[in-house]
């Protein structure tokens, strides 16, 4: 394929509020808003070759779709959602919490079920060996950590706020910071792999990742908030996410739709 | 009850390598036991060219068409059969799998394996199956077959290998174009996007 010449950062924001405008234009008109990332969404430019030209098929699920791999305490050990203790010293950066609760679209936890994160490191390094920032690699920091859901849906893991870090994209292409999430519900429809972003960061409206989700409110749901109630005195930041997954496609019984400490929650 | 919008996806991105990764993660049975098949496939762009940095995972049910709920998967033992696995693409595009012939969850029901992709570039998680090809009478019958035009249906079928294992390629973009699935219920974009 040949290669065109890069975009500047500015010729890339004009692609992007090109698109955001057209699609104010379809809210505007009456169109229901995009709830998920569009997949032909050419600014980010991988992405060209790599969606699918035909809608999606819809269909109804069957019987192992409405099911979900199990996964307990034999798969992940609760040390695994602390990434500051994986080396022998201190990861360098600021130490935070990140802490919240994975619920289905009805509002019910989603409880005992699998939640993987990686990250760059305080500089924007990732430790993957394609990753070629000159920023530098933290020995005591590594960027992987996983945990099982409570019953009540609530997962949490401490941290290092990640740095932002270049891609190339464009000229001068820089993601704002974020941990990518991985996500199970309790049925294999509710999969999911997205990324949690800080509150205020001004490579938002830079970030054709980020803008592939056309819908402004539909993006602020990435974004997690600060919270001083989970901020530890001289220890660490507090911040919030919760993630909703998709559905469920089934229909639930009463006692099914009680979580297991019988709370009514949301 | 609340109604709540769903967080929505993004890209898996390019470094995923050293995370989502494990030992045996592609090992839904261990090689070389009595029943265990190899699944093993590429994934391939819009030009054909294979796509390194994809990562795929499949949910089914066992030989005997149970959908078990054993943990374990990421701490395999060797003998548990938990029905689930990833498998990362390599710099040919390939994934490879051992697992077992999935089995009809109900009398007459076409056997598949549900299949989830992640990839860099890909916005979000696609959704599709693969069907065992011997069945043709259930094969026949499944709704989401029936609803697919020939050239397109076919996207969803493996082929049997002399092993007696299964070969099932995936193309996200171009010709052959494998179909993939939106659940009823769902709120997902449209992949003709904005």
């Amino acid at each position: 394929m040949t290669s065109p010449r890069q975009n500047t950062q500015q010729e890339m924001s004009a692609e992007i509020q090109a698109i955001a405008s057209t699609y104010r234009q379809s809210l505007a008109a009456g169109a229901a808003p995009l709830t998920q990332p569009s997949l032909d969404y050419a600014p980010y430019r991988s992405s060209i070759l790599r969606h699918p030209t035909k809608n999606l098929h819809h269909t109804d699920p069957e019987t192992i779709e409405l099911a979900s791999p199990a996964f307990g305490h034999q798969d992940v050990s609760p040390l695994e959602a602390d990434l500051t203790i994986v080396h022998n010293g201190e990861p360098q950066g600021e130490r935070i919490k990140v802490a919240g609760r994975v619920l289905d679209g009805d509002g019910r936890p989603v409880a005992g079920q699998l939640v993987e994160i990686w990250q760059a490191n305080a500089a924007g390094r990732y430790i993957h060996k394609r990753d070629q920032h000159p920023a530098p690699i933290d020995p005591n920091f590594t960027g992987v950590g996983r945990c099982i859901t409570g019953a009540d849906g609530s997962y949490a893991f401490t941290t290092i706020k990640p740095g932002a870090y270049p891609w190339k994209n464009h000229i001068n292409a820089w993601r704002p910071a974020h941990i990518h999430f991985s996500l199970f519900g309790s049925e294999f429809t509710q999969r999911i792999i997205t990324q949690m972003y800080f509150p205020g960061d001004q490579l938002f409206p830079l970030d054709p990742i980020y803008q592939s989700i056309v819908d402004q409110d539909a993006r602020d749901r990435l974004v997690a908030t600060y919270n001083h109630e989970l901020t530890s005195p001289e220890w660490s930041l507090g911040y919030n996410w919760d993630i909703v997954l998709t559905g469920p496609k089934r229909t639930w019984t009463e006692t099914e739709a009680l979580g297991e400490d019988g709370e009514h929650h949301g | 009850m609340d109604n709540l919008t769903p967080t929505p996806g993004q890209t898996v991105g390019p470094f995923f390598g050293y995370a989502l990764p494990f030992e045996k993660d592609n090992e839904l049975a261990a090689p070389g036991r009595p029943g265990s098949i190899r699944l093993q496939g590429t994934v391939t762009d819009g030009v054909g060219a294979p796509i390194p940095d994809a990562i795929l995972e499949i949910w089914q049910p066992d030989a005997d068409g149970n959908v078990v709920a054993e943990t374990g998967s990421l701490v395999r033992d060797g003998y548990t059969f938990t029905g689930w696995g990833r498998a990362s693409t390599g710099n040919t595009g390939r994934y490879t799998f051992t697992t077992v012939n999935p089995g009809a969850t109900r009398p007459g029901a076409a056997p598949f394996i549900a299949v989830v992709l992640f990839a860099r570039g890909l916005t979000n998680r696609l959704f599709t199956r693969i069907y065992l090809p011997e069945d043709t009478a259930a094969l026949a019958a499944d709704p989401l077959l029936a609803s697919l035009p020939e050239e397109r249906r076919s996207t969803l079928l493996a082929s049997r290998e002399p092993d007696g294992g299964l070969r099932w390629d995936l193309r996200l973009q171009g010709d052959g174009e494998t179909v993939f699935l939106e659940f009823d219920g769902g709120r997902h974009a449209p992949a003709q996007g904005a």
